[in-house]
């Protein structure tokens, strides 16, 4: 046992659009005035977690042809509020989700440089790649990508930003009132892009920002996604909390980096991870149990089927038995802009499974949709939650955890206030911050 | 009368960073921008603009040049105007953004969002580029060169370019309107969050582009935050006339104030908005001193520092508050309702605004003593619009 503790790293979740959020909790406020994201930032930031995350999706999601409307729907500009947010916050990092296939590399490479001043070095940038007509149809082009192609469209984008932000070494500004020399380099931001998705040229016009560039995450999950993140993040946004799924993914990803001449140490492993506290085990899975039946309604429960079934299930009883009917399989799906279609990838194969599962356990369709969907990941009183949030750190499931509370925006605080302080005390986080940019807080070099 | 001051690096005169009391260094740190607004908002002033562009600034109109003497670089102006928001209480906060390359989807929700992070003091400056360079910096299009200005191409390519910025400030529009005020209604009874009855596709086709909509971001708490539009010539004019809030011209004397703010007026009827509130405001540079030789010398000195005479395509102002109290008064009269004064140097000519200008005004009985509204709409007297998509479906009941 020579080997030292690893430090967790702790990121908090602005709770999105999704059922993990509870908005008929009385507690639940809203989840788009600018408190809330005031409230929740600095709760991060007493507890001197490494950064806050803000998810994306670019257009509001459809079931049957109409807009989902049973989870919570709408939220704020990630740029514009990452920046206000920097304005009531000091150390805490920032990171956007902002896609490569509906956005153009200047302008973003402006975003996060500029996000990267105002902020004093704290921005990171998790690149995803949504390519799908749907979503397509809010931008100027359209949807105009092939999914074969969304990565190399990602990888040459950031490629292409990062082109941008080296545009500017540093040096050139030097405001010398005397001599009257504002530039020493008259060419600063000079660039010249050629390639397969951008051929573009000119003069980058954000000097280079105290990160140099911002902290670039990664949350694809496919082996092209791996490999994407393998090649150029600092951080993947992982769904694997659990501990022999989670060890599973961070062995293939990390192992992944020597190929690129990269070290384990190079790539963090965050995932995503949501979290029931009580003042004992018992009284946190009561809790739990009744946070599952306040997520997954029974008009949830049906609405979650249909992702499989791909058919109008709203005249089924939710409490009742599994359909027996057949998923259609044809290509049009009832459900549009969701991640979790493309997770069934044989959709006959789950019916049978469900079907099977549920007829054994005597499950209702509400019961089969609440125990095979997303359990919170840590249960229990803040002694438990602290050791098993460390024990899944020190055994290599992860390098620590992007936290989803399940009410906005108070739903951080106990993790705060009780289990923080527990993982302090063990000597497995910070009691402040040592440095100033994300770069320091989560361990990774600055850039020459 | 309304005033706003518009904010550029260390002010509008190409030298102003050799002054002083110019921050040079820090023009890329929040804290300077901090100032600048706590310092209008001391001064009450309606807003502030931030200037921005696709490229770096340049000496030409239509090309980069290669100067290292002048100020070159800056920050998004979005997000400085979201970074200095939670900083300040009353003042409205008004970004430039380039319609020309970007998407109406992604500056709606910023804008929208601007006006959470400001509790309603949003607005934007919408401006078209064509240089050619700022399109080679997004590969999508070539924009032609503007060779001789008054030639037919060039009207054309103008007109097209001002065209597709009246249907993305349509587009933004419609996408702030896209949810109706009360459409999130957590029903715990339904299990319905919201009622999407509430939330309206916006269908906009067009020939540059087509956008489906609704927002991702609900309706923002001004409803419509404030649109503005710089503009010289009848083109310009008219998407003041179809689009904005405010227009910013740039007459220099009165017979010239009244004649664009009639032209302006006549496209406003033409576009069918007769009844609606149009604020009509001249920009001016200006450089101010107790002593009027004070601010000759001043602009002098500086027209020295850069090698040659500062011109602009606004009205130069030099002179003593007093004076410029006098001037903004006469053109009020022409029929202007406000001002933006662009400070010639900012660290001087700001304070000169907020604690020269302001005051006399006030002792004039022509500027607000305190803060009377709480956001820029109640500011200008503009009322929070109805809107659109709630009464096409009261009418249609
Ligand atoms: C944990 C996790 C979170 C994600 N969050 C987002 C998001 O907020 N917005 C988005 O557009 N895509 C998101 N994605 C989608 C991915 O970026 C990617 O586009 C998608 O997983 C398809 O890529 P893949 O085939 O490599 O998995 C997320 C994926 C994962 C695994």
């Amino acid at each position: 046992m020579s080997k030292p503790l690893k430090q967790i790293h702790l990121a908090a979740h602005f709770p999105g659009v999704n059922n993990t959020t509870v908005w008929s909790d009385p507690e639940a406020g809203s989840h788009i005035e600018f408190s809330s994201f005031a409230h929740f930032a600095r709760t991060a930031e007493r507890a001197k977690f490494d950064f806050l995350f803000l998810a994306e999706g670019l257009r509001l999601r459809e079931q049957g042809g109409r807009i989902y409307d049973l989870d919570v729907v709408g939220r704020p500009d990630t740029f514009t509020v990452l920046a206000a947010l920097a304005a009531v916050t000091e150390h805490l990092g920032l990171t956007g989700t902002i896609n490569s296939t509906f956005n153009e590399p200047y302008e973003v490479a402006r975003q996060f440089a500029s996000l990267d001043h105002l902020s004093g070095g704290r921005a990171a940038w998790n690149v995803v790649t949504s390519w799908d007509a749907f979503t397509g149809e809010n931008f100027r082009r359209g949807g105009f990508l092939p999914q074969e192609e969304r990565y190399s469209r990602a990888k040459e984008f950031l490629a292409t930003a990062n082109e941008l932000f080296d545009s500017w070494d540093g040096g050139e500004i030097v405001a010398d009132q005397e001599t009257g020399v504002f530039l020493r380099d008259a060419k600063a931001g000079a660039f010249v892009h050629t390639g397969q998705h951008f051929d573009i040229e000119g003069r980058f016009n954000v000097p280079r920002s105290p990160q140099g560039r911002p902290v670039v995450f990664q949350a694809g999950d496919s082996d092209e996604g791996r490999e994407f993140a393998a090649a150029g993040a600092d951080a993947i946004f992982s769904r694997y909390a659990s501990p022999d799924a989670g060890r599973a993914f961070y062995t293939d990803v990390k192992n992944r980096l020597a190929k690129y001449g990269r070290r384990e140490d190079q790539l963090l492993i965050l995932p995503a991870a949501s979290f029931i506290l009580g003042d004992t085990d018992e009284e946190a899975e009561e809790l739990a149990h009744d946070v599952r039946r306040q997520q997954v309604s029974g008009a949830t429960a049906l609405k979650h089927l249909e992702f499989v079934w791909n058919r109008d299930l709203s005249s089924y009883d939710p409490d009742g038995p599994l359909p027996d009917i057949d998923p259609d399989i044809s290509d049009t799906h009832i459900s549009k802009g969701r991640a979790q279609v493309r997770m069934y990838r044989d959709p006959l194969a789950t019916a049978r499974e469900w079907r099977e599962l549920a007829a054994a356990r005597n499950w209702s369709i509400r019961d089969l949709v609440i125990e095979t969907g997303n359990r919170q990941n840590f249960i229990g009183s803040p002694e438990t939650v602290a050791r098993t949030v460390n024990d899944y750190v020190q055994s290599d499931a992860a390098d620590g955890f992007i936290l989803v509370p399940h009410i906005t925006p108070t739903g951080l605080d106990p993790f705060a206030d009780k289990v923080v302080p527990l993982l302090q005390e063990r000597g497995v986080f910070r009691t402040d911050y040592a440095g100033t940019t994300l770069r320091d807080h989560l361990g990774l070099e600055a850039l020459s | 009368m309304h005033l706003a001051v518009a904010l550029d690096g260390t002010g509008w005169h190409p030298a102003s960073w050799r002054e002083p009391v110019a921050r040079p260094r820090e023009v890329f740190t929040a804290g300077y921008w901090a100032d600048l607004v706590a310092e209008a908002e001391r001064g009450l002033l309606d807003f502030v603009t931030i200037e921005d562009g696709l490229g770096p600034q340049s000496s030409h109109f239509l090309d980069p040049d290669e100067r290292t003497d002048q100020v070159r670089g800056r920050l998004d102006a979005v997000l400085v105007a979201a970074r200095i928001a939670p900083l300040t209480r009353h003042i409205g906060i008004v970004p430039t953004v380039v319609a020309t390359h970007t998407e109406p989807f992604h500056i709606s929700k910023a804008i929208a969002t601007l006006d959470y992070v400001s509790s309603g003091r949003a607005g934007l400056r919408v401006q078209i580029t064509a240089r050619p360079n700022e399109a080679a910096h997004f590969g999508r299009r070539t924009i032609p060169r503007i060779e001789a200005y008054d030639s037919p191409d060039t009207q054309e390519a103008v007109t097209e370019l001002f065209d597709e910025a009246a249907d993305y400030v349509e587009v933004v529009r419609r996408l702030w309107d896209s949810w109706e005020d009360d459409a999130e209604i957590r029903d715990v009874a339904t299990g319905r969050f919201i009622d999407r009855d509430k939330l309206h596709y916006i269908d906009f086709e067009g020939r540059h582009f087509s956008v489906k909509g609704p927002s991702i971001t609900p309706r923002p708490p001004q409803g419509q935050p404030i649109v503005t539009v710089l503009a010289h010539d009848t083109v310009p004019y008219r998407l003041v006339a179809r689009q904005a809030d405010i227009g910013y011209v740039t007459p220099h004397d009165t017979d010239q104030a009244r004649a664009i703010v009639a032209e302006i007026r006549a496209e406003q009827r033409a576009a069918g908005r007769a009844d609606e509130p149009l604020h009509v405001f001249g920009d001016l540079v200006v450089f101010l001193d107790d002593d009027p030789a004070e601010a000759v010398a001043r602009r002098e000195r500086l027209d020295a520092l850069a090698g040659e005479p500062y011109t602009s395509d606004a009205p130069i102002f030099t002179g003593t508050p007093n004076q410029l109290a006098d001037l903004l008064q006469e053109l009020a009269a022409a029929g202007l309702t406000g001002f933006r004064l662009r400070p010639g140097v900012v660290g001087h000519d700001l304070p000169a605004i907020t604690r020269g200008l302001v005051p006399e005004l006030q002792r004039r009985d022509a500027f607000r003593r305190a803060y009377e509204a709480e956001t820029l709409r109640g500011l200008l007297g503009l009322p929070r619009p109805a809107n659109r998509y709630a009464a096409v479906a009261t009418a249609t009941v």
